[in-house]
């Protein structure tokens, strides 16, 4: 105790220095609004940190449980993501005719699913039954014919693509218009298709456009591609012409399904000649 | 010993009065605000006993406090100095070769001597003013220019004061 007040003796000035500045910081904290404030609000900064300090601490303790819980919290967030993603809107783009009064509706769809390279390929949109699309629609992208609606689920659909050993298309030469078949057929070039059921005596031109004829379920005057080259096969009545396609089918993105308003009114009348015949 | 309580109870009242009603309107925008009052505590005898110093420089401190509106940070600040003023001394002076009621005072003390004493430990009283006025170290450099420009404003003063009242060492 003596040792204590030699030192305190010795070194008074440090001593009465804390004294008197404590008194007047005591005095400045408690007059002064702002340093009060500070005082306060750095303190609780101070015991906020210290407590942040200690929880960062202890949260390693419990790592291996919150690890847990976070891996089932991504399950069910992805759960909900999933039932997000899925575009449920759909966007219609309605052409009128005004030369028929026919209406198409076009519906825009993603794929989803594509091939190019079996004997019979199929795509898949993103597009279903809960959206409007119907069985034998026609799907079309935006430089050409893609092909036909096959099978309709509630979200999803695929099309026969044109690439496919049955599909046939109407389709018609731009020049004369004479019209004949569009097949795949026997080709396995995702880049050419074949005309059939041109006559011998109509005259086409190599680069001569194709369009659909109108006749089946594509809105008429659709480009399907242009000629690549005619002869007729020996000893037929008709022309076998090599048709370049335009649509793109190797990188196919976004596609139309064509909503023939009147295709059921059609259907039906020709089902009328078809009882008659 | 008598009229060097007078002198230093004139002293007292004469900065005092000139901080309070004439440096307080003082100032460089609010970047140089002169605190010459310091020469008080500055000019008190070299022998003061530190408990009776730092009393004197908590009241007066106080006193300008009132005036300021602002209790306890000039007090702070001037307890701050007599602490200053106490180590300046152990580190500068032998405290035997000056008469114990000596004031430090130019004329009595070598100016060379005077001009470190009082421009540091302004320096470190404004220091210690500004910094517990503003009591953040946010825009730190601002507060660092108030001192050095205020501290230069003072020390200027004082030696004004002290030119003013030179007298030549009395052997």
């Amino acid at each position: 105790m003596k040792n204590l007040w030699i030192l305190i003796h010795k070194y008074n000035a440090f001593f009465l220095f804390i004294l008197f500045f404590g008194l007047s910081c005591y005095l400045v904290v408690k007059n002064n609004t702002f340093q009060r404030a500070s005082a306060v609000n750095s303190s609780n900064y101070f015991v906020g940190t210290v407590y942040a300090w200690v929880n960062g601490w202890k949260s390693y303790l419990h790592l291996s449980e919150s690890n847990t819980r976070l891996a089932e919290e991504n399950a069910s967030l992805r759960e909900q993501l999933q039932r997000f993603t899925h575009a449920d809107s759909v966007e219609r783009v309605t052409v009128v005719d005004s030369a028929r009064q026919v209406q198409y509706n076009y519906i825009v769809a993603r794929v989803t699913n594509n091939s190019i390279h079996q004997k019979n390929n199929y795509i898949t949109i993103d597009k279903g039954r809960k959206h409007g699309i119907r069985k034998g629609m026609g799907v079309i992208g935006a430089k050409g014919i893609v092909g036909i609606v096959l099978n309709v689920s509630e979200h999803f659909s695929t099309i026969q693509s044109l690439l496919h050993s049955e599909s046939r298309i109407s389709a018609s030469l731009e020049d004369s218009q004479a019209f004949g078949s569009l097949v795949w057929g026997d080709s396995y070039d995702a880049r050419y298709a074949a005309l059939r059921d041109i006559p011998n005596h109509v005259k086409v031109r190599d680069g001569e456009r194709v369009y659909t004829s109108g006749y089946s379920l594509f809105p008429p005057g659709i480009e399907i591609g242009k000629v690549a080259g005619s002869g007729s096969s020996g000893g037929d009545s008709f022309l076998d012409i090599r048709v370049e396609l335009s649509t793109p089918f190797h990188n196919l993105l976004q596609v139309y399904v064509v909503e023939d308003v009147f295709a059921e009114e059609k259907a039906a009348l020709e089902a009328l000649t078809d009882k008659d015949g | 010993m008598a009229k060097l309580l007078l002198y230093n109870i004139i002293r007292f009242v004469a900065l005092v009065v000139l901080q309070v009603f004439l440096f307080k309107n003082v100032g460089y925008y609010n970047l140089a605000t002169p605190f010459p009052y310091i020469l008080f505590i500055l000019l008190l005898p070299v022998g003061i006993g530190n408990f009776t110093l730092y009393a004197i420089a908590f009241a007066t401190g106080l006193v300008v406090d009132a005036f300021y509106d602002t209790p306890g940070i000039n007090a702070a600040a001037a307890v701050a100095l007599a602490w200053g003023r106490i180590i300046f001394m152990r580190i500068t002076l032998q405290t035997d070769n000056y008469e114990s009621y000596m004031t430090p005072a130019w004329g009595t003390v070598p100016f060379r001597w005077f001009f470190l004493y009082v421009l540091v430990l302004s320096l470190f009283h404004h220091g210690v003013l500004f910094l517990l006025e503003t009591f953040t170290f946010h825009q730190f450099h601002y507060t660092l220019i108030r001192i050095l420009l205020s501290c230069i404003f003072t020390v200027i003063i004082i030696l004004l004061f002290s030119l003013l009242f030179y007298r030549k060492k009395q052997r």
